[in-house]
């Protein structure tokens, strides 16, 4: 008894440091704040900017007078299914061609050859693949008259300066960020449950199906999300290859017009909002599908 | 009981080999498996014992000799085709399909009717004492549970063998023996003929009805736990199996199955496992546990103690030799570290090898 009595009294608790420090926050996260501050000068603020921006029509009137003016005119309107008819295509089939590929190269020995090759797309930015499918496609281009020489077309077909132009470049441009994406998901998934269900009896169709699929679905919800938003931003390539004027007139050209033709600022800030709300709509809805499937370690074993 | 396994009565490995380039990974290895039978190929690690493995399991094609299943030939079948069961090293569990859909997985694959699947995988269950775990994913079970689910896995299938590479590796000291308890549980249950692979010279010794031991991939020696363990036949077969002491000397004398070898001028006799000539270098090798500190009569070495450790009955102790020969031997009392002994064995218990060729066998 004696003992306890002449131990200290433990009153105070652990110090503010600590306590901050038990939630998660302690000099390491102050790091945070240049990249806080970079995003907010350059990201959130542009973006608030804009978002009020969209709301103070030019000529004056109604607030919400761009929206209507966006949603009433064909013209504009168009421009989402036309955005939209453009992208998902676009991203599926990167996705579709992706997927194989990388299995087929999770086995390759110079895998990192392959994989610079298919960097430099990125590299070379939209412009110059565009340039480069002008003169490709076009109708004194090589494919054409390799066609026309082999005698398969008589006359050469219509490839650029159209949706397909488009397609191709944005195909293009997009598969390498697609594929190196799936190649990191399907490499991070441990061979042995491949080998595992082989023992079992799966054919490879099937091991693709209840093995491999399953394991992929989160993985390939987000590769299709960054995917998606990249092709729906499309630019420089629905311009120079495609008919801006009509089948490509995607919406970040509407909103190119309003802002720096008809220089007004505050529709094109509408359209962008537009944009955006139709991206993260897309975004969210693929994103949430991922609840359907199993998000966890895509290993055998316990870590 | 009724999963039954596959009826056959041997499988044979005909001098396969498995070349990765240049390197032999396995050389000829030939070895028949009777129905029933657990064999471990046990070996240091390089050694080949899981290349047999995937060659058997089909993961790996061979790229010379033959795998038979009584009369028909596995080897040009794919893994899925030959529908052996295997156990992996980390389990490979199916990360996002609970307890019961990982065990009937196989039935799945193969188009059972789902009642069939449904009876089959509850047997599996009770089997491996997991009833009750059946909705967890593989993340929520701990490690022994885990192995369980992976051997319930592969033997649901019903499979004419039963492959296990390491098993219980992954596990700590008091689960392995446990599980170690239970594999054997498992197969006087099931009687499935089984090929275990695993480098714990323990585990193959515990589990085995014969064990094979393989070195550079090829086998070395193929017997009884009981035959390995007292007469291996080669030098580093005996140095595998746990005898510790390697005395190197020189033949003085050959007299039927013994040889006397003088080691740094001590007389050292023993059994003749590998035939030696007189004049010829050979090594003595002793276990730790026949190695005693005695008063310096017959088979003795003088050593200096460098290590003492008690280990409740008795005391384990390192030396080493005025020739630089090191010693792991048994005490009954306490001896000083740096004080000097005399090294013991009984003619019996002492193996004489002829020396090792370097290199690969």
């Amino acid at each position: 008894m004696d003992v306890l009595a002449h131990a200290p009294a433990v009153e105070q608790g652990p110090s503010l440091r600590q306590r901050l420090a038990a939630k998660g926050f302690d000099a390491v996260t102050l790091l945070v704040v240049p990249a806080a501050v970079f995003s907010l000068l350059l990201f959130v603020y542009p973006f608030a900017f804009g978002f009020v921006l969209s709301f103070e029509p030019k000529g004056g009137g109604e607030w919400l007078s761009n929206y209507r003016r966006f949603f009433s005119d064909p013209f504009l309107y168009e421009t989402i299914a036309k955005t939209l008819w453009l992208a998902i295509p676009v991203t599926l089939l990167n996705l579709l061609l992706a997927i194989p590929i990388a299995f087929r190269v999770r086995l390759m020995r110079h895998q990192r050859l392959l994989t610079t090759i298919l960097v430099l797309p990125i590299t070379l930015g939209t412009v110059l693949v565009a340039e480069g499918l002008l003169n490709y496609l076009g109708p004194q281009g090589w494919f054409n008259r390799t066609l026309m020489t082999l005698g398969l077309i008589s006359q050469p077909l219509k490839l650029v300066h159209n949706y397909w132009g488009v397609f191709a470049s944005l195909l293009i441009t997009g598969f390498p960020f697609t594929f190196l994406l799936t190649l990191s998901y399907v490499t991070g998934i441990d061979p042995a449950l491949e080998q595992a269900a082989a023992t079992l009896g799966a054919s490879a169709w099937q091991r693709f199906r209840h093995v491999y699929l399953p394991l992929l679905m989160p993985g390939l919800a987000i590769t299709f999300c960054l995917s998606f938003v990249q092709a729906f931003s499309v630019f420089p390539s629905a311009v120079l290859l495609g008919e801006p004027a009509g089948p490509t007139r995607v919406i970040s050209i509407a909103a190119a017009q309003a802002a720096f033709e008809e220089y007004d600022y505050s529709m094109g800030a509408a359209i962008a909002m537009i944009m955006g709300v139709v991206q993260l709509a897309i975004v969210v809805a693929v994103l949430a599908s991922r609840g359907l499937f199993y998000r966890g370690p895509a290993s055998g074993a316990k870590g | 009981m009724t999963i039954a396994l596959s009826q056959f009565d041997e499988v044979r490995l005909d001098r396969v080999s498995r070349d990765f380039g240049a390197l032999n990974a396995l050389r000829d290895v030939s070895l028949t498996i009777r129905r029933g039978e657990f064999i471990a190929l046990l070996g240091p690690s390089g050694c080949g014992k899981s290349t047999t493995l995937n060659c058997i399991a089909g993961l790996l094609p061979v790229t010379g000799g033959a795998i038979w299943l009584d009369k028909s030939r596995v080897d040009t079948l794919r893994p899925e085709e030959r529908g052996f069961g295997m156990v992996f090293q980390n389990y490979a569990l199916f990360p996002h399909l609970n307890v019961r859909q990982n065990i009937g997985f196989g039935l799945k694959m193969r188009g059972r009717p789902r009642a069939e699947i449904d009876r089959k995988v509850d047997e599996a269950l009770s089997l491996v004492r997991l009833q009750g775990q059946e909705h967890k994913l593989p993340g929520q079970l701990s490690g022994g549970q885990q192995q369980r689910v992976a051997i319930a896995r592969a033997i649901v299938i019903e499979p004419p063998l039963v492959l296990m590479d390491e098993p219980l590796s992954n596990l700590d000291a008091k689960l392995r023996l446990e599980m170690r308890a239970e594999i054997r549980r498992i197969h006087n249950e099931l009687g499935a003929t089984t090929i275990y692979v695993t480098h714990d010279q323990d585990e193959a010794l515990s589990l085995a009805d014969r064990i094979v031991v393989l070195r550079d991939g090829a086998v070395r020696q193929v017997g009884s736990p009981k035959e390995l363990y007292e007469t291996p036949a080669h030098f580093d077969v005996a140095d595998f199996m746990g005898f510790r002491n390697k005395l190197k000397g020189q033949v003085v004398a050959v007299e039927g199955s013994r040889a006397v070898l003088d080691v740094e001028g001590a007389r050292i006799s023993g059994i003749v496992q590998e035939r030696v000539t007189p004049g010829a270098v050979a090594y003595a090798a002793i276990r730790p546990d026949d190695l005693v500190v005695g008063d310096g009569g017959r088979n003795a070495i003088a050593a200096t103690v460098d290590t003492i450790e008690y280990r409740g009955r008795e005391f384990v102790g390192t030396a080493h030799s005025a020739g630089g020969l090191d010693f792991v031997f048994r005490s009954h009392q306490q001896v000083e570290p740096g004080s000097t002994v005399h090294l013991q064995a009984d003619d019996e218990r002492v193996l004489v090898f002829a020396e090792p060729v370097q290199g690969r066998h």
